[in-house]
C-alpha cells in the first residue's frame, strides 16, 4: 500500500504536484493517468524518496521510504529505462542492485529469465534497444520480489508483443495480491490494464475511482442514426427536444434520448432509418474532457469536423478573431 | 541496510566497467614510464648539472616526476566513479536501492579509495625502483632516511588526488564540469600560481603542492615551506575532507 497525504512539490513559483492525497491498494492495478507534464514522474520520485516533498507525506506500508530496510524487497520501481550505465552488462547491473539489498545472487538469473533477457545478460547495456532497456528496468523492479511495484510509462518504446507482455505481467502481479501502480498518458492503455484509476492534471487530483465507475461516469453515450431523410428527422428530433449533430459520413449523433425513443419517434413520423445504434464515446475522449483544462501544453487544433445542424450554442467570439476580418 | 552490502555492491559496480581499468592503468603506466624516462635523462645529463642542483639532488623525487601527468588520469578515475551515476541517470536507481545517502556515497568512496590506494602504492614502488635503476650511481635506496616515507607517500598522494576528485564530482555531478574544473586546475593553474612569486605563498597550500611535499626526501635549496612532509599531507587531507563534506552535504539535500 502506498499512501500520499497532501503531497506537494514546488519548484520556485511553479507547482508541479499540488496537494495530492490518495492511496494505492494491493491486489489490483492502479493506473496513474495524466497528460504529459501533469506531475506523474515527480510524484513517483517523491514516493521513492528521491525528491523531497515541499509539503506533505508519503508512506510505503506505513513507513517512510528511508525507513525501509532493504527497500527493493518492499517496493520495486521502473522509472527510466535509460538509467543504466551503458558499459555495464545487464547481469552486473542487476547484481549491483541485488547485493546492495542483500538479495541472493540467484535472483538475478531468475528475473533475467522472467523478462526474457537471459540471452543478452552478459552484453553491455549500451547495445540494448529501448524495449530491452525497459525490460531490464522491469527486471530490476522485480529483483527483490517486492509486494509493491511501480512502473513509470512501462509501455513506452515496447513493440505490440512487448506491450501485451507487460500488460499480462502487471495483471498477474496484481492477481498475486501485490500493489501495482503504473503511470501512463494513454487512457486506452489503462482501460485494458487498470482496475482503479487515479487521474491528475497540472499536479492536482482530478479523479480517484474504480475503472468501471470512471467509464460509467465519464463516457458520453449517444445514438448513431443513418437516414436518407436527414432534414426531416432533424426536424422531428428538434421538435421532440432531442439534440442531434451531424457526424462523419452523413450520420447523425443524438444525445439525451435512447434508441427506443428515437426509433418510436421515427416510426411515428414515418422516417426511414438505415441505422440506429447506441454508442459510447471512447475513454480517451472522456479522459481528454476531464483533463482539458489542465493540459499544460495545448496543441491548437483547428475547427472540429462537426457541424452543428441544431444551433444549440452560438459560437463564442474568440478573442482577437475580428482582426483577421479587418485585414482581409 | 548493512553498509557491508552496499560496499559489496559498489565493488561490483566499479569492477564491471571498463573505465576503471583504463583510467587506473593509464595513471600507472604514465607515471612509471615518465618517471623512468626522466630518471634516465637526468642520469645522462649529470655532468651538465649545476653544482647547487647537485647539492639538492633528490633521486627519490626525480623518479616520481611522472606523477604530475599520471595524476591527471587519477583525477579522471575519481570523477568518473562518482559522476557516472549522474550522467547515466543511474543515481535514481542507486538511491532507490540505498536511500541512506551517506551510506551510499561513502561506500562508493571507500571502495574507489581502496582501489586507488592499491594501484597508487604499487605504482609508487614500481616507479621508484625502476627510476633508481636508471639513476645508477646517483640513486638512493629504501634504507636511506625518509625514502620509504616518500615512496609510501607517493601512493598516498595519488590516492588523495583521486578522492579529492570524487568529492568535487559529487558536488558538481556532471563529469564534463568536474573534469573542466579539475584538469586545468591541477595541470596549469596550480603550477602557474606556484611559480609566480606574488602567489607562491598561497599556492603552497593548494592540495597538490602541499601533498607532494611527502615525496621529497631532500628539500630544495630555496625551500622555505612552513610545513614538513606529513604537515603537507595533512593540508591535502583537509582539502579532501572539505571536498567530501561538500559532496555529502549537497547529495543529502538535493533532489535526485
Amino acid at each position: 500500500m502506498i499512501e500520499l497525504e497532501g503531497l506537494t512539490k514546488r519548484y520556485g513559483e511553479k507547482v508541479a504536484v499540488n496537494n495530492l492525497t490518495f492511496a494505492v491498494r494491493p491486489g489490483m492495478v492502479t493506473g496513474f493517468l495524466g497528460p504529459n507534464g501533469a506531475g506523474k514522474s515527480t510524484t513517483m520520485r517523491m514516493i521513492l524518496g528521491l525528491d523531497r516533498p515541499t509539503v506533505g507525506d508519503v508512506r510505503i506500508d506505513g513507513k517512510h521510504y528511508d525507513q525501509l530496510r532493504d527497500p527493493l524487497m518492499s517496493i520495486g520501481a521502473l522509472l527510466d529505462a535509460k538509467a543504466v550505465h551503458g558499459g555495464r552488462s545487464a547481469y552486473h547491473h542487476l547484481l549491483c542492485l541485488a547485493q546492495s539489498n542483500g538479495i541472493p545472487q540467484s535472483r538475478v538469473a531468475e528475473v533475467l529469465d522472467t523478462v526474457g533477457l537471459t540471452g543478452v545478460a552478459r552484453k553491455k547495456a549500451k547495445g540494448f534497444s529501448y524495449g530491452m532497456g525497459q525490460r531490464l528496468g522491469i527486471a530490476g523492479a522485480l529483483l527483490g520480489d517486492p509486494r509493491i511495484l511501480m512502473f513509470d510509462e512501462p509501455a513506452n518504446g515496447l513493440d505490440p508483443e512487448g506491450i501485451h507482455w507487460i500488460r499480462t505481467l502487471m495483471k498477474s502481479l496484481a492477481a498475486q495480491g501485490r500493489t501495482v501502480f503504473v503511470s501512463s498518458h494513454l487512457m486506452s492503455e489503462m482501460a485494458l490494464t487498470a482496475d482503479h484509476l487515479v487521474v491528475i492534471g497540472q499536479g492536482r487530483l482530478l479523479a480517484d475511482t474504480s475503472m468501471a465507475d470512471f467509464i460509467q461516469r465519464n463516457s458520453r453515450s449517444y445514438v448513431r442514426i443513418r437516414t436518407p431523410q436527414r432534414e426531416r428527422l432533424l426536424d422531428v428530433l428538434y421538435g421532440a427536444g432531442v439534440a442531434a449533430v451531424e457526424a462523419d459520413g452523413g450520420a447523425l449523433e443524438a444525445d439525451g434520448a435512447g434508441p427506443e425513443q428515437i426509433g418510436e419517434l421515427a416510426a411515428r413520423h414515418q422516417v426511414v432509418l438505415h441505422e440506429l445504434s447506441p454508442q459510447q464515446a471512447s475513454l480517451e475522449e472522456a479522459f481528454m474532457r476531464l483533463t482539458a483544462e489542465s493540459v499544460e501544453y495545448h496543441a491548437h487544433a483547428g475547427a472540429l469536423p462537426v457541424l452543428d445542424e441544431v444551433p444549440a450554442v452560438p459560437a463564442r467570439q474568440a478573442w482577437g478573431s475580428d482582426w483577421q476580418k479587418k485585414g482581409a | 541496510m548493512a553498509a557491508v552490502q552496499v560496499v559489496r555492491s559498489e565493488w561490483t559496480k566499479i569492477r564491471s566497467v571498463a573505465s576503471t581499468v583504463w583510467t587506473l592503468g593509464i595513471a600507472a603506466v604514465v607515471t612509471i614510464a615518465l618517471g623512468v624516462l626522466i630518471s634516465a635523462l637526468v642520469d645522462r645529463d649529470w655532468r651538465n648539472m649545476p653544482q647547487e642542483d647537485r647539492l639538492a639532488f633528490d633521486p627519490t623525487y626525480v623518479s616520481f616526476a611522472g606523477m604530475s601527468l599520471g595524476q591527471l588520469s587519477m583525477i579522471v578515475f575519481g570523477v568518473l566513479v562518482v559522476s557516472n551515476e549522474y550522467s547515466t541517470g543511474l543515481i535514481r536507481t542507486s538511491l532507490a536501492a540505498v536511500p541512506q545517502r551517506g551510506t551510499f556515497l561513502f561506500s562508493k568512496i571507500t571502495v574507489a579509495t581502496a582501489l586507488a590506494f592499491a594501484v597508487g602504492l604499487a605504482t609508487s614502488f614500481v616507479t621508484f625502483f625502476l627510476g633508481q635503476s636508471m639513476l645508477g650511481e646517483h640513486s638512493t635506496s629504501l634504507d636511506e632516511p625518509g625514502v620509504l616515507r616518500a615512496v609510501i607517500g607517493g601512493g598516498l598522494y595519488m590516492t588523495l588526488i583521486a578522492v579529492f576528485s570524487m568529492g568535487v564530482a559529487a558536488m558538481l555531478r556532471s563529469p564534463m564540469l568536474a573534469l573542466g574544473v579539475l584538469m586545468p586546475f591541477f595541470f596549469l593553474v596550480s603550477n602557474i600560481l606556484g611559480n609566480v612569486s606574488a602567489t607562491e605563498k598561497v599556492a603552497r597550500y593548494l592540495p597538490d603542492q602541499a601533498g607532494s611535499k611527502i615525496m621529497q626526501v631532500v628539500p630544495p635549496l630555496d625551500d622555505d615551506a612552513v610545513y614538513g612532509p606529513w604537515g603537507g599531507l595533512g593540508i591535502m587531507v583537509l582539502w579532501v575532507a572539505a571536498a567530501l563534506a561538500g559532496g555529502y552535504a549537497l547529495l543529502r539535500h538535493r533532489d535526485a
